[in-house]
């Protein structure tokens, strides 16, 4: 197969722009049930969020709530906005700057009326603070790349 | 007196920028190339200077200096002190815009091949880029803004910085993003000059190269760092961060091939035109999400809004002005030489194509959480399901594509290549049967990436069969090493993913954990100081058969500013890793979380490999234009 090359730079024009469109295509697909929603309590309280599917769930670690489990390494406290709480499970290391009252960020799924989270992103260093604390919007955006 | 130096020499710089820019656009057309050369060159030295500038300031810790008060710390070791200079936002956009001016200095200095109307069209191209980000500097960024009344003492580095990695892994990214304009502003010279030829795509090459090398070698350097400094035992998060540097990387490494085709046979000259377009813009785009405080992390220093505006607007200026330029002329830009689908061209086309996917599916996931947060306030975040998902077979497809490409020959391919391609496919088959008696667990993906990776190993030494390697020129050489290294890296990330062993547990001294085949005792936990944290150190002995090893991962907490992080310990043994991790005191001991990860070096060491591949092939570029050049002469 020859092609004249006017015709072979219309074909190669018409490809360039199938695959800017598979790829618009593909990302559309893959992002219709695999990006993680970001949740606060009160949203899950009135069951916004899907049982198993990956979420983000950001709030307050509320006071006194944090317990530490027999086996060492889980650890199951509450997450609160003000307005409703969420019990949240962990098994690994928190990070370093999680603790009681400060603000959180967890990776995982609803499981039952738990949250079982995967990760934890909780603020690294005191000067990454979100502007305004109990911001969701910058309690998301700091999520996993405040660790980085 | 000496950041003042350094603020005179960037005023001076963009002047000249300017003078650069009007020169270009017809003023004193006459001796164009004589007067441009010279002022690029000193252009680059300028910025030189003020980033010699910065430099001193941070070594005197000069706290009068606001960046320095704010980022620097006189207890800070001397290293850091250095490369401090530009873990911030003011100081690594100075550094950008030194790399920026430095390489329009190279291109001036050093660019023979085409013609001088060109070079000043391109060195116009380039201080307009200049112009853009000296303005941001100068108005948005100042790095050598005064603060009186001096503070007592600075705020100190984030200690996550501090690391050895740090000083190189910006600079050697940033020659890679910023190598990039230079590729756009030849596509740019050469669509204004109407000039889009093979002579073009020779000069555009090195370039390429150079900066796809630096991007490479910064992309595996910051993957390394993010697994030993994070501590959390993974190499790649997807992080709008990383796949800020993997996008340029991705339209570099197409713009690399498709130079070739336009360089060898004249081909795909549009389309190569865009590339260098889009691959700068990528760099750009890349900028932006990390320096406009979009995203929160130790890499995005400027919260201030303002400034993401202002590179928002750079952006739009300069790849709006681009595409306009390209839609205008890409009629006029003549067709390539003919080509059959199954030839050498051919195969670049599939590997553009497919790089073109999976850069058009990394740039929509990354964007579209910042997209729908603005537009619908919706918050959520795309990660590695979504991007191991798409991008994953895509790549697969892609290293599929190297059995059979580098094999192929320019403009059409009838030889039947059974015979070259059979060992590769031979491998994979049985690699994919012996994964399936041996781990059937394994998930597809990293099935088909060991068998891919593991087949990639002959596949991409084929080119070499039935040359006389003597006079294989360094350029084949090249690119063997650089596939080599693409099936090594492959064979780490598939083993990694798959064959991984993790325990997290708590363990007092005298335990023994057992993670593959580890048996890891904690023989003890003490405190330990360095110059500016203290430690928790636990004392870990490892053993498999042969005497034990002695792991010692950190729990630190640095003074100033009070952060805590964590040190793994990491045991390189030829077949793997094995990572530790000491976290908080419990009642029953201490939490250790440990991996026994199987080959993982081999990812790093596979993107070595690739880099070393394009260094090679540069060198062989260099030197055999040198010596054609020198021909010519004669």
């Amino acid at each position: 197969m020859s092609l004249k090359p006017k015709h072979q730079r219309l074909l190669l024009a018409g490809l360039a722009i199938a695959a800017v469109l598979a790829a618009v295509l593909l990302a559309m697909w893959g992002l219709k049930d695999r990006a993680a929603y970001f949740f606060t309590p009160v949203e899950i309280a009135i069951g916004k969020a899907q049982q198993g599917h990956a979420i983000r769930l950001g709030g307050m670690v509320e006071k006194g709530s944090l317990r530490q489990a027999e086996d060492g390494v889980t650890v199951t406290f509450l997450v609160s906005d003000g307005q409703a709480r969420v019990p949240v499970r962990f098994r690994g290391i928190t990070p370093a700057l999680f603790r009681e009252g400060s603000g959180v960020v967890a990776e995982g799924r609803m499981e039952g009326r738990t949250f079982v989270a995967d990760e934890i992103l909780a603020k690294h260093d005191e000067r990454y603070m979100p502007p305004r604390i109990g911001n969701q919007a910058a309690e998301h955006a700091v999520a996993k790349t405040v660790e980085k | 007196m000496i950041a003042e130096l350094g603020l005179a020499a960037l005023w001076l710089a963009a002047a000249l920028a300017l003078l650069q820019l009007l020169l270009a656009l017809g003023i004193g057309r006459d001796s164009g190339a004589k007067i441009a050369r010279p002022l690029a060159l000193v252009q680059g030295v300028l910025t030189l200077i003020a980033f010699a500038a910065l430099i001193a300031v941070f070594l005197r810790t000069d706290l009068s200096v606001e960046l320095v008060a704010a980022n620097s710390h006189s207890a800070k070791p001397w290293l850091y002190k250095f490369a401090g200079a530009w873990g911030n936002h003011e100081g690594s956009m100075l550094l950008w815009v030194t790399v920026l001016s430095l390489s329009g200095a190279a291109l001036a200095v050093f660019e023979r091949r085409i013609g001088e109307k060109m070079l000043v069209a391109s060195l116009g191209a380039q201080a307009a880029l200049g112009l853009g980000f000296y303005a941001f500097l100068l108005f948005a960024s100042n790095p050598f803004a005064r603060l009186a009344p001096a503070p007592a003492e600075g705020r100190g580095l984030n200690p996550l910085l501090q690391d050895p990695g740090l000083a190189f892994h910006p600079p050697t990214l940033y020659l890679g993003y910023v190598g990039l304009s230079v590729a756009f502003s030849l596509a740019v010279g050469a669509m204004l000059t109407r000039h889009v030829d093979a002579a073009l795509a020779r000069a555009m090459r090195p370039w390429v190269l150079a900066s796809w090398i630096f991007l490479t070698l910064g992309i595996t350097a910051g993957s390394y760092w993010a697994y030993y400094e994070l501590g959390w035992g993974g190499w790649w998060f997807w992080d709008p961060v990383e796949n800020a540097s993997l996008m340029p990387w991705l339209a570099a490494t197409a713009l690399l091939h498709s130079v070739n085709v336009l360089a060898a046979r004249g081909g795909l000259r549009s389309w190569t035109m865009m590339l260098a377009v889009v691959a700068f813009s990528m760099s750009m785009i890349g900028t932006f999400l990390v320096r406009s405080g979009i995203l929160t992390s130790v890499h995005a220093f400027a919260v201030d809004p303002q400034r993401g505006t202002f590179i928002l607007l750079l952006l739009a200026i300069y790849v709006g002005a681009a595409l306009v330029l390209f839609a205008s002329r890409a009629a006029t830009i003549r067709e390539g030489a003919p080509f059959d689908p199954v030839s050498r061209e051919g195969a670049l086309v599939v590997n553009n194509l497919l790089l073109s996917v999976i850069l058009g599916v990394v740039f929509v996931g990354t964007l579209y959480p910042i997209v729908a947060e603005a537009l619908s306030g919706e918050k959520l975040s795309v990660g590695p399901p979504y991007f191991n998902a798409v991008a994953g077979p895509l790549a697969l497809l892609l290293a599929a594509l190297l059995f059979v490409g580098p094999l192929l020959r320019w403009r059409r391919d009838r030889r039947p290549l059974g015979r070259w391609v059979a060992p590769s496919i031979l491998t994979a088959v049985a690699v994919l049967s012996a994964s399936f008696a041996l781990a059937p667990a394994m998930s597809l993906l990293s099935r088909l990436g060991l068998a891919f990776g593991i087949a990639l190993i002959p596949a991409s030494i084929a080119p070499l069969f039935g040359r006389s390697l003597k006079r294989t020129p360094l350029a084949v050489w090249g690119m063997v090493v650089a596939h080599l290294g693409v099936g090594v890296a492959l064979i780490g990330m598939a083993s990694d993913s798959a064959f991984t062993a993790e325990k997290l547990a708590v363990a007092k001294p005298g335990d023994k954990l057992a993670v593959g085949p580890w048996l890891v005792e904690l023989s003890g936990v003490a405190p330990v100081a360095g110059p500016n944290w203290t430690a928790i150190e636990g004392h870990l002995r490892a053993s498999r058969g042969a005497g034990p090893e002695t792991l010692r991962p950190q729990a630190r907490v640095f003074t100033s500013p009070l952060t805590e992080t964590s040190e793994a310990a990491i045991l390189t043994a030829w077949n793997g890793q094995l990572y530790a991790v000491i976290g908080k005191q419990r009642a029953e001991g201490w939490q250790l979380r440990l991996w026994w990860k199987p080959f993982v070096t081999l990812i790093w060491f596979g993107g070595a490999l690739i880099a070393l591949g394009g260094l090679i092939a540069l060198v062989g570029r260099l030197w055999r234009e040198r010596r054609w050049g020198r021909e010519v002469e004669a």
